[in-house]
């Protein structure tokens, strides 16, 4: 670059650019600030805002009850991560049965046809429902009795139907010439798929299994109706106790936390690929 | 010595037959184009050999071997039989280094250092060595299929098969593509190689094979064929494709 000094006129656009954009930002700001400061005031100064506030945030309460919630957040957060993994896992091994074309494997084929058809048309609740309460009840030996494991269980099988059939779309979505190409190389089908297809498929379907994981995360409170303590069981036991909803605001708000920066990173993730696959990068 | 040899190869798709019947050898160390409209077969053909496609009759034999047996191990006939396609060759989601080391290491088990010290020399010797780490979307057409046929010609392989490789590319870039495969010649690779560049068979190709309708209509020396074509379909498809 020294051998090149950028011009008057190129140093006036880029100031001109900078000012623009600092501008721009600081009328965002401005404006949003000031609308939502007006849709505050229209709440406080509203009729039954006491009423609201009481019930739903009622900051010393809220306060007296966190520590519970975070204790019982734990819990989510386990079932959550246990059963991510396992999902994934189960996911990939069902996905891989239903796209190698193999003929001795058929009857497995078949299995994992059926499996992702039930799950994925049966409510997650009605699964856990299935798990929690049924198994223990067939007292069948090396069947965990435990809620949690259940409920890992439970979560397992619904979401693995899911992240299964992602996974497969996403292989179908690798060009078949990527195939042809491996092939020619004197690669076997597994290697084929191993170093080929499934890098190029996994890439692909990270932001919407992303968004799969955002509901998991979610859906980790429905196990509390099959009786774990966890975050919403624990707010449900404080609130009928003292007659107050801040718990469920609490418990709200540690669910976000955890959503809101795991649907940005598919926001991004998604983003970045779109930006790649136009040769932006 | 003939390295490929094809007999009354028949290949059909539902009730249409792509290949009706198909003689051909490719000699040791020959260039040899196969040549004709679009549609009429040769890219069925070279996926035939590289058996990417099961033909539906006749033999093909490499080296001696009739690799149409379906108890060949289709696998270890594709270690011996490069292939470089229209598009679409490269690995996205692998280096240009890396795509090159991935046959000869998985597929012919080489280390990893002899690998790379192959796959280096050979991009070298194609000036393609700056680009070694360089991702296949940040590289030109040209770029992408030299580094194709690297890769192809990185597993040693006896023959190699090309369908098409410059069509795909702006006219500018055929060039730097064509002197690779110029080069690959006077080295003594044996190449197949379907092509619309008629130019570069006249000049550089051993044998030319006109194919029209799934059959050969005419085959010989390159000179024979381009310059005094006999039957009548070769004079019109020429014609179309020298502007004579
Ligand atoms: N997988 C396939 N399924 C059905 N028809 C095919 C398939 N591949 C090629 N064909 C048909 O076979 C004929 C020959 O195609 P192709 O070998 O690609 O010709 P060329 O490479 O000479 O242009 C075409 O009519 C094409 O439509
Ligand atoms: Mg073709």
């Amino acid at each position: 670059m020294a051998d090149w000094t950028q011009s008057d006129r190129q140093t006036a656009r880029l100031d001109y650019r900078r000012r623009r954009t600092r501008r721009r930002a600081a009328v965002a700001g401005v404006s949003t600030v000031a609308v939502i400061g007006l849709l505050a005031l229209a709440a406080v100064t509203a009729p039954g805002w006491h009423r609201v506030q009481v019930t739903y945030f009622d900051l010393a309460y809220g306060r007296e009850v966190l520590p519970g919630l975070a204790a019982a957040f734990v819990l989510n957060v386990k079932l959550f991560v246990v059963a991510e993994i396992l999902i994934l896992a189960v996911a990939l091994v069902v996905a891989l049965v239903r796209v190698i074309p193999s003929p001795a494997i058929a009857p497995l084929k078949l299995l994992a046809v059926v499996y992702t058809d039930i799950f994925r048309g049966v409510p997650t609740l009605l699964v856990i429902f299935l798990v929690c309460f049924g198994l223990p009840a067939l007292q069948l030996q090396g069947v965990p009795t435990d809620i949690f494991w259940l409920g890992t269980i439970a979560l397992t099988l619904s979401y693995g139907a899911y992240v299964a059939e992602v996974i497969r779309s996403g292989i179908a979505s690798v060009h078949p010439s990527q195939w042809a190409a491996g092939r020619s190389l004197g690669l076997t089908y597994p290697q084929t798929m191993r170093h080929v297809v499934l890098p190029q498929a996994l890439r692909r379907v990270v932001p919407p299994l992303i968004n799969d994981f955002v509901s998991l995360q979610k859906d980790t409170a429905l196990v509390s109706s099959a009786g774990l303590v966890e975050i919403l069981r624990e707010a449900n036991i404080n609130a009928s106790r003292d007659f107050n909803f801040t718990p469920y605001v609490v418990a709200a708000a540690f669910f976000i936390a955890i959503t809101v920066p795991l649907a940005r990173l598919a926001d991004w993730l998604a983003l970045r690929q779109v930006r790649r696959e136009q040769g932006a990068e | 010595m003939d390295l490929l040899v094809l007999e009354q190869v028949r290949k059909h798709y539902g009730s249409q037959q792509v290949l009706r019947g198909i003689d051909l050898a490719v000699a040791e160390h020959h260039v040899t184009c196969l040549i004709g409209a679009s549609g009429s077969g040769k890219s069925t053909l070279l996926r035939c050999i590289n058996l990417l496609e099961t033909v539906d009759d006749g033999v093909i034999w490499l080296d001696g071997r009739d690799i149409s047996d379906p108890r060949v191990d289709a696998d270890e006939v594709r270690r011996r039989v490069g292939m470089v396609f229209q598009a679409f060759n490269l690995f996205p989601h692998r280096s240009v280094l890396d795509n090159v080391t991935l046959g000869p290491q998985r597929s012919l088990k080489q280390s990893t250092s002899v690998a790379e010290a192959t796959a280096l020399e050979l991009l070298d010797r194609f000036g393609l060595a700056d680009k070694a780490s360089a991702y296949p979307d940040s590289l030109s057409g040209g770029q992408q299929q030299r580094v194709a046929v690297v890769r192809a010609i990185a597993m040693a392989p006896r023959l190699l098969l090309l369908d098409e490789i410059t069509s795909a590319l702006d006219p500018l870039l055929v060039a730097e593509v064509l002197d690779v495969i110029a080069e690959l010649k006077r080295e003594g690779m044996t190449i197949l190689m379907a092509t619309h560049e008629m130019h570069f068979a006249q000049e550089v190709a051993d044998r030319v094979v006109f194919i029209d309708n799934g059959q050969v209509v005419e085959q010989g020396p390159a000179a024979d064929v381009l310059d005094h074509p006999r039957d009548e379909r070769t004079v019109r498809f020429l014609t179309r494709h020298l502007g004579r």
